[in-house]
């Protein structure tokens, strides 16, 4: 990406009053996912069977209280956010990736191959891919490279659609067949001059995608079939805290705020990147 | 018409095949078998289970035989439920969920249209803005972050409505997971709805209405609303996955005895049987919300013909 796409798309992006706060707000968790814990005196495994299942706030020595074992639900919540940071972001790197390769592709090489390649993205979004997904986790074991490919696969349709329309259009522009009178390859061509600028809607849908792909995980690890003990992510602490609803309340509720608000912010963040840039579904 | 609706129905039968050999491979290629269990059973009765459920047999001889029980509206037995065929563990989860599913959709479309209308109306105004980031919200919180907070506020804190659990014919105990399941395609719907709506405020026909003098409430429901649907007709299919989707955890958390469960105990289990069931249940479903929404499309842009 050149750098002149990202400070547009961040001048743009500041212009409206939402999104820059939602854009502040997504900062500040995901800093405070990768740093909180440190500036905690507690670590996330350790047992502390004076103060089990305590509430958050007043004289406990928790902020955000303890769970059945004592565990600090503070640590645990900011490296469950971690660990649902670090599959969103493989997840997003592999299907942002599948996405830019696919819409490129058919759109550059355009005719019978274009048609088929739309034609099996059709398909695809009619089928609910959450089976698929939940499917290929189970029969194949919990595996972590599974499930992040897996994640992966489902969120490139609609960055793949809008990648392919852009790409029609900048077919025609003359650089391009300067390049191809200079005799650079078809692949050459797609990586440096049709991606760079297929790039600010490529962005848009990308920072749409990010949100729909943490989601995924969650509920995934919600159901048991993602993330596993001991490791924990927003999604088993959530499931942890509805079984505790009556007498720990505050096991639900933090993760579970935690998780909608960076959702929050994130949609916040590519709505309003998708209205400063102004793309639809037709590119 | 009717030979259109025939010729669709008879066009979902090839999906409907390679979704069923798909799930069929795919299932079977994983490992374990629905018989493993922390004990192992002696050889000599593992060998019996599998030869009584025919699963000592080569694996196309296996997809014959269930091929051709399926061309009988035979599911076959789970492996795991004995005494249970899939038929009759669908048959009777499947009431609890559809009564939960169509609630749902019900209450998102007459929520969420509404709601969109209102935005569009106040275009700009704060009532908008505040009708929107309600919707965004409503997209955002995942449902199974939603019911348990709503559980804990009306049903543990003020004591409004049960908590979790389940009667025939209740309507209380459906409030609360019905709420969770509605909102996100509600708020999507909203979203939709105000949108298509602003774009046919705009377009010429309606001024001509405005300039007949037309009273406004004739306006909008009577010349906009009804293309202002189509792209909400459009997203019937997805509501309906979605709402699928919601149901398998929403089901669990509530304690409703709908089929939502078979689906990720099924393939947990490797009752082959069963996930198949679910599979042929759920695509079923989705390719008649299709038919539907082609149905819809005509009803609401009469230019659209669906004869071909």
């Amino acid at each position: 990406m050149k750098e002149g796409a990202w400070s547009e798309a961040w001048t743009r992006l500041a212009a409206g009053r939402v999104a820059r706060i939602a854009f502040l707000i997504m900062l500040a968790l995901i800093l405070l996912a990768l740093l909180g814990p440190a500036f905690s005196p507690h670590a996330s495994a350790t047992l502390d069977w004076q103060s089990v299942a305590t509430a958050p706030g007043g004289s406990s020595r928790h902020w955000l209280g303890t769970d059945r074992l004592g565990r600090d639900l503070f640590v645990r919540t900011l490296e469950g956010a971690r660990v649902s940071l670090a599959v969103a972001a493989v997840a997003s790197v592999v299907s942002i990736s599948i996405g830019l390769g696919y819409g490129a592709v058919a759109g550059y090489v355009g005719g019978h191959t274009d048609r088929l390649m739309m034609r099996f993205i059709e398909i695809l979004s009619g089928l609910p891919l959450i089976f698929f997904v939940i499917f290929v986790t189970v029969l194949f074991g919990r595996n972590e490279v599974l499930l992040f490919l897996s994640i992966g696969a489902v969120g490139w349709l609609t960055l793949a659609r809008i990648v392919r329309g852009q790409t029609l259009s900048v077919r025609r522009r003359e650089f391009i067949e300067a390049a191809i009178v200079s005799g650079a390859s078809g692949a050459r061509i797609i990586v440096r001059h049709v991606l760079p600028n297929v790039a600010s809607p490529a962005i848009v849908y990308a920072t749409l995608a990010i949100p729909q792909i943490i989601l995924l995980e969650s509920f995934l690890s919600f159901l048991g079939l993602g993330i596993q003990e001991p490791q924990a992510s927003l999604g088993t602490l959530i499931a942890e805290g509805a079984g505790e609803l009556q007498s720990a309340p505050w096991m639900l509720l933090v993760p579970g705020t935690f998780l909608t608000l960076l959702l929050l912010s994130l949609n916040l963040v590519g709505d309003g990147l998708r209205d400063a840039f102004d793309v639809g579904e037709r590119g | 018409m009717m030979s259109y609706l025939l010729k669709r129905l008879a066009g979902a039968i090839p999906t409907l095949f390679i979704i069923v050999t798909l799930t069929f491979f795919l299932v079977r290629l994983a490992p374990g078998g629905p018989f493993d269990q922390a004990r192992r059973l002696p050889p000599d009765i593992s060998a019996h289970l599998e030869h009584a459920y025919g699963l000592d047999q080569p694996l196309l001889i296996q997809y014959a035989r269930y091929l051709r029980a399926l061309a009988h509206a035979d599911f076959g037995p789970s492996f795991r439920y004995r005494d249970f065929t899939v038929t009759e563990l669908i048959a009777q989860g499947l009431p609890v969920t559809l009564e939960l599913g169509t609630c749902a959709l019900l209450l998102a479309l007459v929520v969420g249209i509404p709601a969109g209308v209102f935005a569009a109306v106040r275009h700009d105004e704060p009532a908008d803005r505040l009708t929107m980031l309600l919707a965004v919200l409503g997209i955002t919180i995942p449902s199974f972050v939603l019911l348990p907070a709503l559980a804990l506020l009306f049903g543990l804190e003020l004591r409004w409505l049960p908590v979790a659990g389940w009667e025939p014919g209740s309507v209380r105990v459906l409030v609360l997971p019905v709420v969770a399941l509605a909102l996100p395609p509600l708020a999507y719907i909203a979203r939709l709805t105000r949108g298509s709506m602003l774009e046919v405020l705009r377009s010429p026909y309606l001024r001509t209405a405005v300039a007949k003098g037309l009273p406004r409430h004739r306006i909008l429901m009577r010349h906009a609303l009804r293309p202002a649907l189509i792209p909400v007709a459009g997203f019937l299919a997805p509501a309906v996955a979605s709402i699928m989707t919601g149901s398998l955890v929403v089901e669990s958390l509530a304690g409703m005895p709908g089929v939502g469960r078979y689906l990720v105990q099924g393939a947990l289990n490797r009752d082959y049987t069963l996930v198949m069931g679910m599979v042929l249940l759920y695509s079923t479903v989705l390719i008649l919300t299709g038919l539907l929404v082609d149905l819809l499309y005509t009803w609401l842009d009469p230019r659209i013909r669906l004869a071909r």
